[in-house]
């Protein structure tokens, strides 16, 4: 019974994913037409070489923002569950 | 809306879902269950890099570049934050693991299945 | 570990270090950044905690001070995005002006340094960040599982 839904439902996802992938935009020419802005003008506007250091910390910076709170998240997470515990210590 | 029947890196992303669906659903090891999650992060990375490409583009960077025609950044931009992401989630989901097995002395999601005291 | 792997780690460290630190710092002419320097770094304290044991590592490198470095850090970005509050959020002050304030001229070029306003600051504080959060992490985990207490 579970072997039987558990092939119908991944037939079911395949042939949806594969119909995606064949009406995606052919592989190679995207539609271009804010990157293009970026590009053209992002040594004028910020002075950086690197185009994609820019769009990360200047035309996108509040996704780096958000990025940042996550990592500090995790890290206080980690730290919290591997703490020692009143009774391991009292023994 | 062109239709292309030969988009082969977005069919091999396809496949990567479809085959880490699978580990997910099937295995009852943790350890497994979290390779099956890796691969799916991994899998959302190369889509995002993907989708971004120009035939005959070179790096965006200004330095030292030989021809005017680049690839896409943003694309590129998105997917550091979606890899920061992913690591994040691992580290918690091994240090969960390393409770589970210090509480009830095994890694099986069948046997750790009921709640104790 | 065993001799061998000793004696090649330490030949070792300091240039992975320095490789780290040269990807953070030059971000904003070569391909790389914060993030990804970090992530440098904190493998070269990886192959550290691998060779010597857990314990060694932990006496010279506390806890609290990797949690301290990283919260200065987020300070740190958190002051830079708000230094152009006159005009939005995260605005670029310094473009123009005397500190970092060149501009680079248009098309192919040799990189210069001193460009790019505020994004290597931001680097800087972002690198920071990524290298003790990942190190803790690192070591954090490593000591748990060898029956060692882990100070709060």
């Amino acid at each position: 019974m579970r072997k039987t839904a558990t092939i119908i439902s991944l037939g079911i996802v395949i042939i949806l994913f594969v119909a995606c992938a064949m009406l995606i935009h052919p592989f190679g020419q995207p539609p271009a037409d804010m990157d293009d802005y970026i590009i053209d003008n992002a040594q004028t506007e910020t002075g950086a070489n690197n185009v994609v250091t820019s769009v990360v910390f200047d035309y996108r910076g509040y996704d780096t923002l958000g990025e940042a709170t996550i990592l500090f998240t995790a890290v206080t997470a980690v730290m919290m569950l591997f703490r020692a515990t009143k009774e391991e210590t009292i023994q | 809306m062109t239709k292309s029947l030969f988009n082969i890196p977005f069919l091999a992303i396809a496949a990567l879902v479809c085959i880490s669906l699978y580990i997910i659903i099937t295995q009852r090891n943790l350890i497994k269950l979290v390779m099956g999650i890796v691969i799916l992060e991994s899998a959302v990375n190369f889509f995002l890099v993907s989708l971004g490409y120009r035939s005959g583009g070179a790096a965006p960077i200004f330095t030292n570049v030989p021809q005017k025609l680049m690839v896409l950044p943003v694309p590129q931009a998105l997917t550091l934050t979606s890899i920061v992401i992913g690591v994040s989630v691992t580290a918690l989901m091994l240090s969960m693991i390393i409770l589970i097995y210090r509480h009830s002395g095994n890694i099986d999601s069948e046997k750790s299945r009921k709640l104790k005291g | 570990m065993s001799k061998i792997v000793r004696t090649i780690t330490n030949l070792f460290t300091p240039f992975i270090f320095m490789f780290g630190l040269y990807v953070i710092v030059h971000g904003h002419i070569t391909p790389g950044g914060g993030f990804q320097g970090g992530a440098v770094f904190a493998s070269g304290v990886a192959l550290l905690i691998v060779a010597f044991n857990s314990a060694t590592v932990q006496r010279y490198l506390k806890e609290h001070h990797l949690s301290t470095i990283e919260s200065s850090g987020a300070l740190m970005f958190i002051g830079l995005a708000f230094a152009g509050i006159a005009i939005t959020f995260f605005c670029n002050v310094l473009v123009g002006s005397s500190i970092f304030g060149q501009i680079p001229p248009e098309g192919s070029n040799p990189g210069f340094i001193w460009t790019a306003g505020v994004i290597p600051l931001m680097n800087i504080a972002v690198g920071l960040k990524v290298i003790a959060g990942l190190s803790a992490i690192v070591l954090v985990m490593a000591l748990s599982s060898s029956n060692v207490r882990i100070e709060e």
